[in-house]
């Protein structure tokens, strides 16, 4: 157990250095930082000066066991576009972007698992066949669009939830349901066909024959059969929702989280707020990982860890 | 194959979703002839005009206009060949990849597997929209780079799939045959591994094209996908926002061409999970099985309780 933990410790650590890298890569190497943050009129003798006050006229090797040595203590140096530490910056919008994704995805489980239920127990009935195809097209609708439809909706036609902002707790309704309908859909459908698949065990039928309530045969002993998978799918789903959703959620609501950031922090051209969002977002994706595990061991205890 | 297409217009759902994909593939063929005006040509007298049916509304411009006075329609017929390409171009490209890596990690074996598994490990962990948006913005957005970006984001879960389905033949009989009489890995591998791979092979790029053309529309709406004058669905919906308070056509178009697209490509996508799925396939006849039982069986006398 402990043995297995180390592991995947360590296989985290590979992928937080080698999202580091990458993005080290790309930046220095691929593309010529000085040339995407200065303006096109900038003269030679700005460039060179911008060079040496980010230190990008040293040898390459130099600056890259300097970048380490930063990471180690946390610090990408200071945002060019808001001249304070990069890493300040985004402890300060994590918090938002994490009830974001936790809201959302929370939303999602909490609706799967009734509805995927219902659409389970009569496999290839009306309910299950409108489930499965409105979870169709809750996979087919883009994000942002449906974010927008929202606002239009809502906030223009009926003016019953604001636009965008983090004010009051109406301002978390709309980027909420942005956020979960994919996951909603994909996980309605993990949650049907697993059901499905445990209704169908021998077990099953002992308990009904032993005279167990229909809710407690269904919503315990089927259920708690069929949540690996879900959990499983949750933790994607969560992980999706950080390091993806979140970009653009938060741009259509202007919810001012690291993915709004991210794109702003783009758009200035801004490459060591960039670094540390996206070393963040790595760190955090490793993170829902490793406790997904330790949720496999608490819902399976025969799972042997390896 | 008549059983085949017999089967396929017993599933509803999945002969619909075939007919709009071969009918979308027409239409971005034939992109030029079908759509009234070009989707670049302005008409500024005709700015942000509505659709037909609302007030305003005139049989030139059938789904509205722009505020550049661009026919919607023309733009959302265009925007289907942007995104069948890179949908198509990168399934090609990351498919590709990722089943030849697949195929050498399952059939070497050994330390090579060990590598390239702990490689695909690595990389289905980062955070991928975020470095595709970065390597975006660093090395320029455009079709190419799109198409690029996501194909290097995309390849892992062919590499998986195909690795797990190699391990599982390896062993059998036919298989450990061709080695004997001496064929040579290649001619194994391509010969005898690979068609055994087909189906589930082409389920997945039939599924993660609908993922790319939501990728795409996506990567386009945030500024660093398909870069005007050429059109997109995102980017048009990207654009459309806006305006959206005044003309709510131009966000809702392309973004209704971009969902029909995925639900179609969806719904074949689906149909050919249960075709090809022996498990499906099994669940399915039982369930057939079942239903017959009950028509058959006298009330009350059912076999199964009623779940």
């Amino acid at each position: 157990m402990g043995r297995y933990f180390l592991k995947r410790l360590l296989q985290g650590g590979g992928v937080i250095i080698g999202v580091t890298v990458l993005v080290f890569v790309v930046t220095r190497l691929v593309g010529d930082p000085v040339k995407v943050m200065l303006p096109l009129e900038a003269t030679a003798e700005q460039r060179a000066e911008f060079e040496k006050q980010l230190g990008l006229d040293r040898p390459i090797h130099v600056q890259f066991v300097d970048f380490m040595g930063g990471l180690t203590r946390l610090d990408f140096g200071d945002s060019l576009w808001q001249r304070r530490p990069a890493m300040r910056i985004v402890f300060e919008k994590l918090p938002l972007t994490l009830e974001l994704a936790f809201m959302g995805i929370g939303l999602a489980f909490f609706l799967s698992i009734p509805l995927g239920i219902i659409a389970a127990l009569r496999p290839g009935g009306a309910s299950d066949r409108s489930t499965v195809f409105l979870s169709l097209i809750g996979l087919s609708v883009p994000q942002f669009w449906l974010g927008l439809l929202l606002i239009v909706v809502f906030a223009v036609q009926l003016g019953w939830l604001p636009t965008s902002g983090v004010d009051t707790p109406a301002h978390l309704i709309m980027p909420t349901i942005t956020m979960a309908l994919p996951a909603l859909a994909r996980l309605v459908m993990i949650v049907r066909s697993s059901m499905i698949d445990e209704l169908n065990q021998q077990y099953v039928r002992t308990c009904f024959a032993k005279g167990i309530s229909f809710y407690r045969v269904v919503g315990v002993h089927a259920l708690r059969n069929a949540a690996l998978p879900v959990v499983t799918l949750c933790g994607w789903e969560l992980i999706r929702a950080v390091a993806g959703y979140s970009v653009v959620v938060e741009t259509v609501f202007a919810w001012p989280g690291l993915g709004l950031t991210a794109i702003q922090a783009i758009e200035r051209e801004d490459l060591i707020l960039l670094q540390a969002i996206v070393f963040t977002v790595a760190v955090l994706v490793v993170l829902i990982n490793i406790l997904m595990d330790v949720a496999y061991k608490a819902i399976d205890p025969r799972l042997k860890l390896a | 194959m008549k059983s085949l297409l017999d089967e396929l217009w017993r599933d509803k759902a999945g002969s619909t979703g075939i007919v709009m994909v071969v009918a979308l593939i027409l239409m971005a063929a034939a992109a030029p002839l079908i759509a009234p005006y070009s989707p670049t040509t302005q008409d500024l007298r005709a700015r942000l005009a509505p659709p037909v049916w609302e007030d305003n509304g005139s049989w030139k411009h059938i789904l509205g206009t722009d505020h550049l006075g661009r026919d919607v329609l023309s733009r959302v017929i265009h925007g289907s060949r942007v995104s069948l390409t890179v949908g198509a171009a990168v399934v090609l490209i990351a498919g590709t990849f990722g089943v030849i890596l697949g195929l050498v990690a399952g059939y070497r074996g050994g330390r090579t597997d060990s590598f390239i598994m702990r490689w695909i490990d690595t990389q289905v962990a980062f955070p991928g929209l975020l470095i595709a948006l970065i390597i975006l913005a660093v090395i320029g957005p455009s079709m190419l780079t799109v198409v690029l970006v996501l194909s290097l984001n995309g390849w892992m879960v062919y590499g998986r799939l195909t690795r797990g389905a190699v391990l599982s033949v390896r062993q059998t009989a036919y298989v450990e045959a061709a080695e004997m009489v001496g064929c040579s890995s290649v001619r194994v591998v391509f010969r005898h591994i690979l068609p055994n791979l087909t189906s589930p092979l082409l389920t997945l790029a039939i599924l993660e094209f609908a993922r790319i053309v939501l990728a795409e529309a996506a990567l386009s709406f945030l500024g660093m996908g398909i870069q005007p004058p050429a059109t997109s669905w995102g980017l048009d919906v990207a654009t459309g926002k806006n305006y959206m308070f005044r003309a709510w056509w131009l966000v809702t178009f392309p973004g209704v061409a971009i969902s029909i697209t995925v639900l179609a490509v969806n719904l074949v996508a689906s149909w050919m999970r249960l075709i090809s799925d022996p498990q499906e396939r099994e669940k399915q006849f039982a369930r057939q099985m079942r239903a017959l039982r009950k028509k058959h069986a006298p009330q009350g006398l059912q076999e199964t309780p009623s779940l």
